[in-house]
This record gives structure tokens, sequence and C-alpha cells, in this order.
């Protein structure tokens, strides 16, 4: 069980969409995950540097807010090894051909009113979904 | 080096986000999609303000001529519901479904030094190179008969 968190979702929510925002302003690029790492795997681009030092703050973070606050950060990873390890070679090939995840699909694509990400995240949410219903209650979890 | 800084900076805001908002969490995920059994209605808030911010300051922003430190905005352009948009995004949900991570969430969540997010980083990043070594071949091959 995971408990209903409101203002941690709304406040986290919101410095998504502000990161969102400050990357176009400042850089003129969407926040797509998928799109931020693929630009840098190999061969090496030229607009390298600016990817990597988006991802390492974005790992930075987590370690900041437990070092600053003192609080740990809920994490439960509840399936086995295996699964994780399939689960992640699907996701890649998933992003990579949908051109996109949550982030710019379901966030930046969202608020652009695209047609390609309103398709985009209808679908996976779909499948998501119908996914965790399998996996939980015909296969009865993992 | 400028440019690099404020990435870093913008980089920090999404991954704390991310962190706080419970989108690097797979279990709190998982339970947003289990309808059927123990619904966390959370991440719909994130989804919902991080959407709202966005599509607000995306207004504000678009109207300047070019972003502060780039000589033009980088938009995706294509309007096509094209074959691998549309598989490409039911695998993901797939894989999403299977682990509760995402990309997104994934890449925050290497900072909490949890071992099962670097096998999802590792096996993820391998599939986006995979993919994208098959199509490259694909259309080259496309471009020879052509």
């Amino acid at each position: 069980m995971t408990e209903f968190t409101p203002l941690m979702s709304l406040s986290g929510g919101t410095l998504i969409g502000l990161s969102a925002v400050l990357l176009m302003a400042f850089h003129g690029r969407i926040a797509g995950m998928t799109g931020i790492l693929t630009g840098l795997l190999p061969p090496i681009a030229a607009d390298w540097g600016w990817r990597a030092a988006f991802i390492a703050g974005a790992i930075v973070a987590p370690m900041l807010i437990v070092m600053l606050s003192g609080q740990a950060i809920g994490f439960d990873s509840p399936v086995p090894t295996s699964w994780l390890a399939v689960s992640g070679l699907i996701v890649g090939v998933g992003v990579y051909f949908g051109s996109g995840c949550t982030s710019g699909h379901g966030v930046c694509g969202l608020a652009r009113l695209s047609p390609r990400s309103i398709a985009a995240t209808a679908i996976f949410m779909a499948t998501t979904a119908a996914t965790v219903f399998v996996t939980r209650h015909v296969m009865g979890g993992l | 080096m400028q440019r690099t800084i404020i990435a870093g900076l913008i980089g920090l805001v999404f991954g704390t986000g991310m962190a706080l908002s419970g989108m690097s969490n797979p279990a709190k995920v998982l339970n947003f999609f289990d309808f059927a059994g123990s619904w966390d209605l959370s991440l719909a808030l994130v989804m919902a303000s991080a959407l709202v911010v966005t599509a607000i300051g995306y207004r504000i922003v678009l109207r300047r001529d070019r972003p502060v430190v780039e000589a033009r905005f980088h938009l995706p352009t294509g309007r096509k519901l094209d074959l691998p948009l549309i598989a490409g995004s039911a695998i993901f949900g797939v894989g999403w479904g299977m682990s509760g991570f995402c990309p997104g969430g994934a890449i925050p969540a290497l900072g909490l030094g949890e071992s099962s997010v670097w096998i999802f980083v590792g096996t993820m990043l391998a599939g986006i190179f995979a993919a994208r070594t098959v199509r490259l071949a694909l259309e080259s091959r496309a471009t020879q008969t052509a």
C-alpha cells in the first residue's frame, strides 16, 4: 500500500512543470527524458553537454533532498530483478519508437496540445493500466 | 559553460519534482494504475499540476523570438499518428506497467542508491540503443533500394 499524498504530488508536479517551462525558456527544448537520453548515447553529438548536465542535476536532486531534510524518499520496487531487467528493455524500445515518455508526451506534449502526444499518452496509459491489471489480478501478483 | 550550468540547475528542479511527487517510487506508480486493487490517486495530481504549469508557462515563453541561451526553439513538428508512435507507446506502457519505472522517474531515482534502479536504467539504455540501431539500419537499406 502507498498513501495518498496530495500536497507532495501537487508541489512535485508544479516543479516538474516549472522545469519544463525553464528548459523551453532557456534552451528552447522539450523536457522529455527519452529525447534527452537518446541524444546522450553514442555517437556523441555536439549538444552532449547540456543533456549530461540536465541528467546529472536530476540524479543529484534526490541526494540533496535526503541530505538537507534528513528525510528518506519513499522508494519500493516490488518486482523481481529479472522482471525489472526485461521491463527496462521493453521501455527503452517503446519510448524510442514512440518518440517520448511521460515527461515528453505526458507533460510537454499535452501542454502544447500536440495530437501525437495526446494519442501517445492515451495509448501508454491504457496499456500500463492493462498490464498492471493482468500482472496483479490475473496472474495473481509477482 | 553557462548553458551547461543552467541545464544542470533545471535538471535539479526536474529531479526534485520527480522525487517529491512520488514518480520515482515504482510502488506508488503501480498503485496509481491498480484501480481494481490498492488504488492511490496521487499521480493524477502530479500530472495535472505539471500540465497546468507547463501549459501556462509555454504560452508565455513561446511568445519570445528565441530562447535565452540558444538561437531558436526546437519544437517537434510532426503531426502524423504513424505506426512507430502507436506501437512504441503501447510497448512503453507494457514495460511501465511491469515495473512502475518510466524514464523520467527512473533517472532521478538513480540518486537514491538502489541497485534495482541501475538494473532498470541499464537495460532501458540498451533498449533505446538497440531500437535506434535497428531503425537506422532499416532507413539506410530503404535509401539504398530507392
